[in-house]
């Protein structure tokens, strides 16, 4: 009986010292990792400052703020309480490049499943990149061509200038977001949806009101455009050279 | 600095650089045809595109200037055509000279030659010029005159004063002076002129001109400059050759030649006028700022004949609209303005656009601030240049509405008057665009 009981006795002391050796095997074995993964980290954090002072120097240099605020993008930051383009975008690729060195980090401490949702981050960069680039030049394109169209409105005496660049920079917008959608593979079918019936409805909308609800308005617009604008040009006839 | 600093030593490149740099501007067909004439004295270039109504008068008046003033000279008609669809090329090529000669009593000692090109399928006068003055330096031509094929009131007179003081007296540029009426060529006096007068220091009447003359020296420099891909060298460069000339020391002339020929060009062309005139003149000050931010005051420029001519009959104007069309334009592309504008100046547009029409006075002042702060927009390019010059047009109506009610009972010499005022507010004005122009607000 006394001898069971050492016998049990010893082989919980073995288990216990099998087990503490285990663990502290593999401490030993993940501290390096741990070290590693901290080491790139740091790497990290130091390549995505240096990314981030030399984008933002660069953008600086390139004036990208004053791009932004003529594609719109900077009242749009504002509004939403948010600091500068550049500013923004330098501190993105901070944190793409930062975030980037970590996962690679944490894939060096070999935790199992982690490895696939890494390879997914990795490739979905690009097209997040795509995408950026796409919202970007599309509100770049929708300030100038609706700024286009209000100049053009304006210096034609069509009525309600702001109305028709307003639509200009909504179409457009509409078109953008959802390519972006389609980029990001978010609800891309939904999207490119939502954009046919938008668009479609715009035109349908604007054909029946000037068909339609506002027959009397088309009727004098164009009798102003075609027939009085006739007369009123002859009497406005000043050569400007 | 004065103006008289602007006399500069001219560097006048060899005429074989530049014709071998515009070899392949010409085409083939041309080129034969240039060479088949031979060197000329004189060239007189025609860029038409449409003109058939009025080519024909214009062509015989040429023709019988030609015959009568430069009977012993070799002569060669250029026209360079942006794609006509009403034979106006036809029109010139068949033309017989035998019609001038009954008509005007006048006998030809050489053979005139005219040669039709087609420079581009859409009229530019860019590409026009550069077909002219290409050709002009291909067959070494001492003089030459380009005339608008719209000048219906040309005459054989018209000829001899531009061509004239380049072949006989040694000017290398002679622009034009015109007899017009109080409102005609609003922004030619309002703007162009004495924004032109105050910035480079030269009293120019018509720095863009579509009738004038120009030495094969002034071509040949003018023909190398490198600005024939910019918008400005596309558009408008005959305000660009004007202020070649001018900062670089070219002696240059004014002549009057009469009542200006009345075009098709009505208001709805004021933003393609614009951008023709003022957006080549906003262009310019970049390049030229070593030349121009010295210079203060003006001074004449050799004119012969009368310095202007005013006529006063009647003419119906829709105030009305102008004064509707500056508020709606200030009230709708206030965003556009302000970053443009400095916010006092907008906020004195703004204050304008609220005026009744008997209140409503846009001041020379306010003007020349607002049209200041446009070349310092341009060139710091707040926003798209082209969207920049477009915005000019609904202030241009305001001043002009001024303008008109100023002077609906003004004598020639009260407007006269008025204009010289603008021209001093400008040039008094011109350390405002330094400063702004310089980031110092």
């Amino acid at each position: 009986m006394a001898e069971s009981e050492a016998e049990m006795r010893e082989m919980i002391v073995n288990e216990l010292t099998q087990a503490m050796h285990d663990i502290i095997r593999d401490v030993a074995r993940f501290l390096p990792r741990l070290v590693v993964m901290l080491v790139i980290a740091l790497v990290g954090w130091l390549i995505a400052s240096i990314l981030k002072w030399a984008l933002r120097s660069i953008l600086q240099l390139a004036k990208f703020d004053k791009l932004s605020e003529n594609a719109g993008a900077s009242q749009l930051l504002k509004q939403a309480a948010l600091p500068s383009s550049t500013e923004l975008l330098s501190r993105f690729v901070f944190w793409v490049a930062f975030l980037g060195f970590i996962l690679l980090g944490v894939s060096v401490l070999g935790i199992v499943g982690l490895q696939e949702y890494i390879a997914r981050f990795f490739l979905f960069l690009p097209r997040l990149f795509v995408a950026l680039f796409i919202v970007f030049f599309g509100l770049l394109a929708a300030s100038f061509f609706s700024r286009s169209a209000l100049l053009a409105s304006v210096n034609a005496d069509l009525p309600s200038p702001r109305l028709i660049a307003l639509s200009v920079r909504t179409v457009i917008i509409i078109f953008v977001f959802s390519m972006v959608f389609e980029e990001l593979g978010v609800a891309d079918q939904t999207a490119l949806l939502a954009f046919g019936v938008a668009f479609g409805g715009l035109v349908f909308g604007l054909a029946l009101a000037f068909g339609i609800g506002g027959k009397d308005l088309a009727r004098e617009f164009l009798q102003r455009r075609f027939v009085h604008r006739r007369k009123e040009e002859k009497e406005d006839e000043l050569s400007p050279l | 600095m004065s103006a008289d600093l602007l006399t500069q030593q001219r560097s006048v490149p060899p005429r074989t650089e530049a014709k071998l740099a515009e070899e392949s501007f010409l085409t083939d067909d041309l080129i034969r045809q240039l060479i088949n004439v031979g060197e000329v004295d004189i060239l007189v270039g025609l860029p038409t595109h449409n003109n058939g109504k009025t080519i024909t008068p214009v062509l015989q008046a040429i023709q019988a200037g030609i015959l009568k003033c430069f009977p012993r000279e070799r002569v060669v008609i250029i026209n360079a055509d942006g794609g006509s669809r009403d034979g106006t090329p036809e029109l010139i090529t068949g033309a017989s000279i035998d019609d001038v000669r009954h008509a005007y009593k006048l006998h030809a000692l050489r053979t005139l030659h005219a040669i039709t090109t087609q420079y581009g399928t859409t009229p530019a006068s860019g590409p026009a010029l550069r077909t002219i003055l290409a050709s002009a330096d291909l067959l070494r031509a001492k003089a030459c005159a380009v005339i608008s094929p719209e000048s219906s009131n040309i005459d054989p007179e018209w000829v001899a004063r531009l061509l004239q003081p380049v072949y006989r007296e040694n000017f290398d540029l002679v622009l034009p002076v015109y007899q017009r009426h109080k409102f005609e060529g609003l922004l030619m006096r309002q703007l162009v002129y004495p924004m032109t007068r105050a910035i480079y220091g030269w009293r120019v009447r018509e720095p863009f001109a579509t009738d004038y003359a120009f030495s094969g020296g002034l071509g040949s420099q003018f023909l190398t400059d490198n600005h024939w891909d910019d918008e400005a060298g596309h558009s408008g460069p005959e305000l660009l050759l004007t202020l070649t000339a001018l900062t670089r020391g070219f002696r240059s002339c004014q002549t009057f030649l009469g009542p200006k020929g009345t075009s098709d060009r009505g208001s709805s062309d004021l933003v393609p006028a614009i951008r023709q005139t003022v957006g080549s003149l906003f262009s310019s000050l970049e390049p030229n700022y070593p030349v121009w931010s010295g210079i203060s005051g003006s001074q004449a420029l050799t004119t012969i004949g009368p310095e202007s001519e005013v006529t006063l009959e009647p003419l119906r104007v829709n105030r009305k609209r102008l004064r509707e069309m500056f508020c709606s334009g200030v009230s709708e592309l206030q965003s556009v303005f302000a970053s443009i504008l400095m916010p006092e100046t907008l906020a004195q547009l703004r204050l304008l656009g609220s005026c009744t029409e008997d209140e409503f006075r846009y001041s020379e002042e306010l003007w020349v601030k607002t049209v200041y702060e446009f070349a310092a927009a341009y060139q710091k390019a707040v926003i798209s240049r082209d969207h920049i010059v477009q915005a000019l047009a609904p202030l241009y109506r305001g001043r002009i509405f001024s303008f008109l009610s100023e002077n609906r009972n003004a004598t020639g010499e009260m407007v006269e008057a008025n204009v010289e005022g603008l021209c001093s507010e400008f040039e008094r004005l011109k350390p405002y665009l330094l400063e702004i122009w310089n980031g110092g607000k």
